[in-house]
C-alpha cells in the first residue's frame, strides 16, 4: 500500500497547486480547504510553509470515533472514506492528533485518502507517494533530499 | 440563456455595512480590468477629487481566477492621488484566489471610516473593526498583529498600508501578503484617505468545478506548458532580475538618475549576483507553480559580540533598478536593505528610488540643501537613503511631502525639472529608447507593463512611427484581455487568445469566449474614456530633457521621432476614448441606464 508523505517541505513555494489539484480532481471543487492536503504558512509568509495532511495512523483515532463507519481503517495506514455513511457529526476532526481533517461549515469532512493524485502537481517535488509495509503505522521519519 | 451577473460586494466604510450586488455585463466586461473599469465608471465621481470619501476603491478578479494556473492577479482601480484620474494597479499573492473563494467577482469600497479600521470578509462574514492602535505601524508589524487578531488563520489574504499610506503619499502602495503589492500610482494613499489600514479576505468557499471533461483536460494542457516547457524558465530561474545585466550590456539600464545607461557597478547587483549571494528561496502567488518571487536575505549585526538578526526581502528587476542602479548602490545587501525600508514604510519602491535619485542630483547641484533633505544625499550612500526613505514615507517636512506627491511637483518648486525622471510617474527600469519612453508616459497605468515598449525598442533598430504606434495599441489591447481574465502577464506566451477561448469554454464561460476581440477593444477604449474624462491631456505629457540626452546601444535619442510618436499615440488615445463614448451612447439608447440591482 502507498501513502502520501511530504518529506521535502523546505522546498515549498506556497503555490497551493497540490491542494487545488486534490480539491479539483478528487472532490470536484475549486478550493484550498476541501482537500486532503492543505498548505499553511505559520506566522506569515516569512516563516515558510507546512503541509497539513494525514500521517496515515494505524490504528487511526478518527476511524475509532466515527459512529457510522464512514471512516474505516485503511490497510497501510489512514482511512477509507465512505461519504454516504457520514452523518456530518464532526467527531473525526478533533480526534485527529495533527489537525489533518478539514470540516466544512455543514460538517462534511475532508481528509487525505492517500491516492497520490496531488504529487505530479508539485513543481518542487516536495511530496512523495511511497510504498509502506502494512502495519508500519505512519510515514516514519522524514526523509531528507 | 441569461448571463450570470457579476457578484459584487459593496462596503460603505462610514456605516460599516455592506450589500451584495448582482451586476449585469459579464459578456461585455469579462472581469478583472474590464470589470474594474466598469465599476469605477459606475461608482466613481470623475469630476471630484480623488480623496472625496465617496470615491470607490475597487478590487476585481476574473472569470478564470483560480481555475487555471497563473490566473492569480487582482485588479485594483481607483482615482490616483498622482493625477486625480482613473488608475489601475495589479497585485497577486493570495488576494485573487481569496476574493474568488470568498464568493465575489469584485469588492467596491466607498466612504471613509470614522477611525482607522480593518475590513475583514469571507463567505459568511463581513466586519469593520477599529484598529486605531495600528496607527503609524509599519507594513510587517501590521501584518503580524492582524494575523494574530483576525479570525480564520490560513487561507486568507491581508492587504495593508504602512505609514506612507496613512500620510496619503502619492507614492504609497498597498502591500499584499508581505511580498506582493498594488505598487504604483498611490493606491495606498486611497486606503489612507479612507482610514482603512487593512483588508483581510478569507477564501473559505469551495464552489464546484466546471462540469464536463473539457476542464480537467484543458487545465492539464496549460499546466504542462507552464511547468514542463521552457516558457517560464526566466521567471523561475533568476526572475526579472535577469534584466539588470542584459540592459546594462545594451546600455539601457538607467543609472545615477539616468545620467548613465550602463555602469561597471551593475555587475554587483545583477540577477546572477543576487542569486549567488543573497537568494534564500522562491515563493509563489496562490495558484502559480512558477514561483517567480525571489526572496533574498540580509543579516545585521545589532550588538557585540556576534549578535545578528536577519530579514527576508523580495527582489525583482524594478526594485534593483530603483534603489540599486538609480542610486548607485552597487551592493546587493545594501540594495535589499533599502527595499526592506521601502517595504516597511509602505512606499512604492520604484517611485521612492527614482525620487531620491532626483533629490541626490538636485542636492549635488545646489538646488537643495540639508534644510530640505535633512541629511546629505550622495549616490552610493545607502545609509543616508535608508533614512531618507522614512522621511519620504512620513512626509517629514514640506520638501519630503512635496517629493512624495511626485518628483515633477518637487522639481517645479525647487528646480531640476530637466532631470526629473518622470514619464507620467517615476520611470521604470528601462532606458531602451523612444518607444518605451512614449509607452510609459502615455500608458494608461504609466507602467512598463502597459504595452511593453521596451521590447519593441529591443527588436527594432529603426522603428517607424506608424508601426510602433500600431504595435503599442495592439499590445495594450492584448494585455487588456489578459488582465480582464485576470492573468499574470508573465503567462502571456501561454495564454494566447485561442487558448484563453478554450479555457473559457471549458470553464463554462462560452458567452465570454465567443467575444474576446470585442471585449478587449471595449476594455481598452473604456479605460481611456475614463482617463480623459478625468482631465488627462496626452498631448501635454512632459518629457524632461534627461530622456533626450540618453544614449543607448542605438546611439542618441531622436527627439523628432519621440515627438512624432507622442503626437500619434495621443491621437490614438483620443480615438479610443471617442469610440467608447459612442459605444456608451449607443448602449444607453438601446437598453436604458443600467442601475445596480440588489442581489435576490
Amino acid at each position: 500500500m502507498k501513502i502520501l508523505t511530504a518529506p521535502r517541505m523546505e522546498r515549498c513555494i506556497g503555490c497551493h497547486s497540490c491542494s487545488l489539484a486534490c480539491a479539483r480532481l478528487v472532490h470536484g471543487r475549486l478550493s484550498w480547504n476541501t482537500a486532503g492536503i492543505r498548505i499553511a504558512s505559520s506566522g506569515g509568509l516569512s516563516t515558510g510553509f507546512e503541509a497539513h495532511l494525514c500521517l496515515a495512523c494505524d490504528p487511526a483515532p478518527c476511524a475509532a470515533v466515527c459512529p457510522t463507519a464512514a471512516f474505516v481503517q485503511r490497510r497501510g495506514g489512514g482511512v477509507v472514506v465512505r461519504k454516504k455513511r457520514c452523518i456530518r457529526c464532526g467527531a473525526c476532526a478533533p480526534a485527529c492528533p495533527v489537525g489533518a481533517i478539514h470540516l466544512e461549515p455543514d460538517g462534511e469532512p475532508f481528509v487525505c485518502i492517500h491516492c497520490g493524485r496531488c504529487v505530479p502537481f508539485c513543481p518542487h517535488d516536495c511530496l512523495e507517494h511511497r510504498e509502506v509495509e502494512e502495519g508500519a503505522g505512519g510515514p516514519g521519519e522524514e526523509e531528507r533530499p | 440563456m441569461s448571463e450570470t451577473p457579476f457578484r459584487v460586494l459593496r462596503v460603505d466604510l462610514a456605516s460599516g455595512r455592506g450589500e451584495t450586488l448582482a451586476i449585469e455585463g459579464r459578456s461585455r466586461w469579462a472581469g478583472g480590468s474590464g470589470l474594474a473599469a466598469m465599476l469605477l465608471g459606475r461608482f466613481g465621481r470623475l469630476d471630484r477629487p480623488w480623496d472625496d470619501p465617496e470615491q470607490p476603491l475597487v478590487f476585481a478578479v476574473g472569470p478564470l481566477t483560480g481555475l487555471y494556473p497563473l490566473m492569480s492577479k487582482t485588479v485594483c482601480a481607483f482615482l490616483s492621488p498622482r493625477h486625480g484620474q482613473a488608475a489601475e494597479s495589479h497585485g497577486g499573492g493570495r488576494s485573487a484566489l481569496a476574493l474568488r473563494l470568498a464568493g465575489y467577482d469584485a469588492l467596491v469600497i466607498t466612504g471613509r471610516a470614522a477611525q482607522l479600521s480593518c475590513l475583514s470578509l469571507g463567505t459568511r462574514h463581513l466586519a469593520l473593526r477599529d484598529v486605531h492602535f495600528l496607527r503609524g505601524l509599519d507594513v510587517q508589524a501590521t501584518g503580524k498583529i492582524l494575523r494574530r487578531i483576525l479570525p480564520g488563520a490560513g487561507h486568507r489574504s491581508i492587504l495593508r498600508i504602512g505609514p506612507a499610506g496613512e500620510a496619503r503619499a502619492a507614492m504609497a502602495c498597498i502591500n499584499v501578503d508581505t511580498y506582493r503589492h498594488f505598487g504604483r500610482l498611490g493606491a495606498g494613499a486611497v486606503m489612507g484617505a479612507k482610514n482603512l489600514k487593512a483588508i483581510a479576505v478569507q477564501g473559505d468557499g469551495s464552489p464546484a468545478i466546471p462540469a464536463g471533461k473539457d476542464y480537467p483536460r484543458v487545465f492539464e494542457e496549460v499546466y504542462r506548458l507552464l511547468t514542463a516547457t521552457d516558457m517560464m524558465h526566466k521567471y523561475h530561474n533568476l526572475g526579472t532580475a535577469e534584466n539588470v545585466a542584459v540592459l546594462n550590456a545594451l546600455r539601457a539600464l538607467p543609472f545615477r538618475n539616468l545620467k548613465q545607461t550602463h555602469d561597471p557597478g551593475a555587475a554587483a547587483i545583477s540577477g546572477e549576483a543576487f542569486a549567488e549571494r543573497t537568494l534564500l528561496r522562491n515563493a509563489a502567488c496562490a495558484g502559480c507553480p512558477v514561483g517567480c518571487i525571489h526572496i533574498g536575505f540580509v543579516r545585521e549585526k545589532f550588538m557585540e559580540p556576534n549578535q545578528y538578526l536577519y530579514r527576508q526581502v523580495s527582489y525583482d528587476h524594478e526594485p534593483i533598478f530603483a534603489v540599486g542602479a538609480m542610486l548607485a548602490v552597487c551592493d546587493p545587501f545594501a540594495a535589499l536593505d533599502l527595499m526592506e525600508e521601502a517595504e516597511r514604510a509602505g512606499l512604492d519602491v520604484m517611485s521612492a528610488g527614482v525620487a531620491l535619485a532626483w533629490a541626490t542630483e538636485a542636492f549635488a547641484t545646489g538646488l537643495l540643501s540639508e534644510r530640505e533633505t535633512l541629511l546629505p544625499l550622495a549616490f552610493g550612500d545607502a545609509r543616508a537613503y535608508a533614512q531618507a526613505i522614512w522621511h519620504l514615507a512620513r512626509g517629514q517636512n514640506d520638501f519630503y511631502r512635496l517629493l512624495a506627491s511626485g518628483v515633477e511637483r518637487a522639481a517645479a518648486h525647487y528646480g531640476g525639472a530637466e532631470f526629473a525622471c518622470v514619464l507620467g510617474q517615476e520611470m521604470a527600469g528601462y532606458a531602451t529608447g523612444e518607444v518605451f519612453f512614449v509607452s510609459q508616459a502615455l500608458g494608461f497605468r504609466h507602467s512598463h507593463l502597459d504595452s511593453a515598449g521596451y521590447a519593441y525598442d529591443q527588436r527594432h533598430e529603426k522603428p517607424g512611427v506608424e508601426d510602433a504606434c500600431r504595435h503599442l495599441f495592439a499590445e495594450e489591447q492584448g494585455r487588456c484581455l489578459l488582465t480582464s481574465m485576470a492573468a499574470c502577464l508573465f503567462a502571456r506566451a501561454v495564454y494566447t487568445e485561442e487558448r484563453l477561448a478554450a479555457c473559457l469554454e471549458a470553464a463554462g464561460w462560452g458567452e465570454i469566449a465567443s467575444r474576446l476581440p470585442e471585449i478587449a477593444r471595449r476594455v481598452q477604449a473604456e479605460r481611456w474614456r475614463l482617463r480623459l474624462k478625468g482631465g488627462f491631456t496626452p498631448e501635454e505629457v512632459p518629457f524632461p530633457r534627461r530622456f533626450t540626452e540618453v544614449e543607448t546601444w542605438k546611439g542618441p535619442i531622436d527627439p523628432a521621432f519621440l515627438a512624432r510618436l507622442r503626437a500619434e499615440t495621443a491621437r490614438g488615445i483620443r480615438r479610443l476614448a471617442a469610440q467608447a463614448e459612442e459605444d456608451r451612447a449607443a448602449g444607453a439608447a438601446a437598453s436604458g441606464v443600467d442601475a445596480p440591482a440588489a442581489e435576490g
